[in-house]
């Protein structure tokens, strides 16, 4: 189990990680989502022993993580954000030095190297030169490249930037076999739709500090709307009455936006018909209906009235 | 720790191997300008040297000057040529002639007359290039002998100084200001000189005595002391000397950067998240540099030997130490390089300026011998001056083992120093 306890970190008169603290039990997905220069890349780095927290500690399985050659650092797998592989070698000769960095030689290595490139479905390129690679490729042996020791604990800082929506498919299916063979997984990323889908847990983390620590539904809890019903209307808006509407069971929120109709409900299922029937019953017939959820985005507007995208 | 660290050091081996730019740096540039300075410097002793360019302009066309201008001409380091006065004044300050021999009209008639007598002396013209006054030194020694041989042989053996030698006699014989004694010796000593004439211009014996002029009282026997007796001086050893030297730096130049860029590339987060110590991170750095850098010095010397016969002629062990300790200050530096800038771009211009400078104070490109006294003392601070000279000691110098101690230990005390300021630099911690 990871577990890390108000972490501070500060360049100069600048900090970067302010207090930081966070717990990963085994097999749990934790997606540390923030914009940029929030801090997550920072924390990962202290964690993985990159960079010394000024206050703070980090524990792998109890123990506190000491020094450069602690032992416990074969827990953890760091995948970088940058693709963190030598070009003229062949992925092949990659992946040997990054086995031996563990003390790992020989068959064992071999065996290590075949699991890890078949896992991230690369084993017919294995004697390829890695420049000669996709940038999808190259994500997925960037990878594998931390999976060789096979560590308890992977740490991923932006695995997908800059991947097609195929590589990175590919990468969310290769985390979650990784998730079902019971590894820890701390996700560092600042796409919401990427927590979303691999996430049980999301931290989210803004100007150093943690912000918010839940499962995705007790994040949505934290909103006032979390389903939202577009009504495009027949007639326009004409003459329609938003405050009988707001006042329906169930109803939390109705404005109008030109033409459209935008009604915050509770539970979409049942109150989704009683909205719309009531609008016929007032005279006003709909021509086309469209239902959201609330994102992480949301939720990250909600707490901090910012955008993510835009922080 | 073996297996990480072997790892390590193999990478950077393997890199260097398929670095196509790294080869060239290591091996072909050096070889081919440390073949051109070779060639240049003199190669294994048997290359003809440039000609130096003279003009001869002949105002006078006597006996006397035609036999100067033919001596000059049988000089082998002098390429001689007629010219005109204003042409021979016109290519000179151009350049395409070192130097121009004026011989005046009457100057074989004076320098006759001034040969056996105090009359004033004639003067012949050289005009020189003032960028080769080494040259025109060397020209005024030629013609000096030239100018003393032609005159002499005409004095004693031809038609013009039998008539010089009678007027020479008829102006001793009339002059009131001589002493009696001398007089008479004078008289006596060009009679004689009369006679020898007569009979030499008689008999047509023109080989005998002094007919041939007075000639040097001497010759040189010249001798290169070398290694060993028989051993020639071997221009290739120094200038491969050089060119390993400058190279194998610029190898300790792409160490560095490669640092830099494995930083800058994530690498070095992937080696520093792995349980290694700092020793074993920068010292498989210091080990595999070391060994390329020995490896290339090796092979450029190889290639002087099959090549061009450069010969360890002193102590081998003395020449592998001096290659060994120059590797290993070589790893130095380049891990010191590692610590002085944040990017490799801003890195790169600076040390290879930084570079640049100690290869030259160090003799690298021109002996250090020829540098000014002062410079020669200066320079014992950089280390490219130890290495050329331990280079050298054990080339074609053909020391013994003794001679490579100065400059292996002055090699290892830099390699302390630029690693330990290497470590103590250091960013351990940067994220990026």
């Amino acid at each position: 189990m990871l577990e890390v306890r108000a972490l501070k970190k500060c360049y100069g008169n600048v900090v970067a990680v302010d207090g930081v603290s966070l717990r990963a039990g085994v097999g749990e997905n934790i997606g540390l989502l923030g914009p940029n220069g929030a801090g997550k890349t920072t924390t990962v780095s202290i964690i993985a022993g990159l960079l010394r927290p000024d206050s703070g500690v980090v524990t792998i399985e109890g123990r506190p993580l000491a020094g450069d050659a602690d032992p416990v650092k074969r827990q953890i797998g760091l995948v970088p954000q940058d693709l963190a592989l030598f070009d003229e070698l062949p992925a092949m000769a990659n992946l040997q030095l990054f086995a031996a960095l563990y003390d790992l030689d020989g068959a064992p290595a071999r065996r290590a190297i075949g699991e890890a490139l078949d896992l991230v479905g690369l084993s017919d390129r294995a004697r390829d030169k890695v420049r000669d690679f996709s940038g999808g490729m190259k994500r997925r042996l960037n990878l594998a490249a931390a999976l060789l020791h096979d560590p308890r604990i992977l740490l991923l800082d932006e695995p997908t930037v800059g991947v097609d929506p195929q590589s990175r498919n590919a990468i969310f299916d290769n985390l979650e076999t990784l998730k079902q063979r019971g590894k820890t997984l701390l996700y560092t990323t600042h796409y919401m739709e990427e927590a979303e889908r691999l996430c049980d847990r999301v931290v989210i983390i803004d100007h150093g500090k943690v912000i918010a620590d839940d499962t995705l539904p007790g994040l949505y809890r934290l909103l006032p709307v979390t389903n939202l019903l577009a009504i495009e209307l027949e007639n326009g808006d004409d003459g329609l009455l938003l405050e009988p509407l707001q006042s329906l069971p169930g109803v939390r929120s109705a404005e109008r936006r030109g033409g459209t109709l935008r009604v915050g409900v509770r539970d979409l299922a049942a109150e989704t018909p009683r909205v719309l029937q009531w609008l016929v019953d007032q005279g006003h017939p709909y021509r086309h209906v469209v239902s959201e959820r609330a994102d992480l985005e949301t939720v990250f507007l909600n707490l901090t009235g910012r955008s993510l995208r835009d922080a | 720790m073996m297996v990480p660290f072997r790892a390590l050091v193999r990478k950077d081996i393997r890199l260097f191997l398929v670095d196509r730019r790294a080869l060239l740096m290591s091996f072909a540039i050096p070889i081919a300008i440390g073949s051109f300075f070779g060639f240049v410097l003199g190669g294994q002793g048997q290359t003809d040297t440039a000609r130096i360019a003279v003009l001869a302009v002949d105002q006078d066309r006597s006996a006397i000057s035609r036999e100067i201008v033919t001596r000059l001409t049988a000089e082998k380091s002098l390429e001689v040529k007629p010219a005109t006065p204003d042409g021979a004044r016109a290519a000179v300050r151009k350049g395409s002639a070192t130097v121009a021999v004026v011989i005046p009209a009457n100057f074989g008639q004076q320098a006759g007359r001034a040969f056996f007598g105090p009359q004033q002396k004639p003067e012949i013209g050289v005009l020189y290039d003032p960028s080769h006054s080494a040259e025109s030194g060397m020209v005024r020694g030629m013609l000096a002998g030239d100018v003393m041989q032609a005159v002499s042989k005409e004095m004693f053996a031809g038609p013009s100084g039998r008539d010089a030698v009678r007027q020479s006699l008829a102006e001793v014989e009339q002059s009131q200001s001589l002493a009696p004694n001398d007089k008479k010796d004078l008289e006596n000593l060009l009679g004689s000189v009369e006679r020898w004439n007569t009979r030499s211009g008689r008999s047509g014996d023109s080989q005998a005595g002094l007919s041939g002029g007075l000639t040097m009282p001497f010759t040189t026997r010249e001798e290169a002391v070398t290694a060993n007796r028989g051993v020639k001086y071997n221009g290739y050893a120094h200038s491969f000397a050089g060119m390993v030297v400058q190279f194998v730096l610029f190898l300790g130049i792409d160490v560095g950067i490669g640092l830099l860029q494995q930083r800058q590339r994530g690498l070095w987060k992937r080696f520093r998240a792995a349980p290694l110590s700092r020793g074993v991170l920068l010292g498989s750095r210091a080990v595999s540099a070391s060994v390329l850098a020995f490896f290339v010095v090796l092979v450029n010397f190889l290639f002087a030997r099959l090549v061009f016969g450069v010969r360890v002629e002193g102590s081998m062990a003395g020449f592998l130490g001096v290659s060994a300790a120059f590797a290993l200050m070589t790893a130095g530096f380049g891990m010191l390089i590692a610590t002085l800038g944040k990017t490799p771009e801003a890195t790169r211009g600076l040390s290879i300026f930084a570079t640049l400078i100690v290869v030259m104070l160090g003799g690298a490109w021109i002996p250090s011998f020829l540098f000014p006294q002062w410079l020669q003392n200066l320079t014992v601070v950089v280390p490219t001056r130890w290495a050329m000279d331990g280079f050298e000691a054990m080339t074609w110098r053909g020391l013994g083992a003794g001679a490579a101690l100065a400059p292996i230990a002055a090699l290892l005390a830099f390699a302390l120093v630029f690693a330990g300021l290497a470590v103590a630099r250091f960013r351990w911690e940067a994220e990026g």
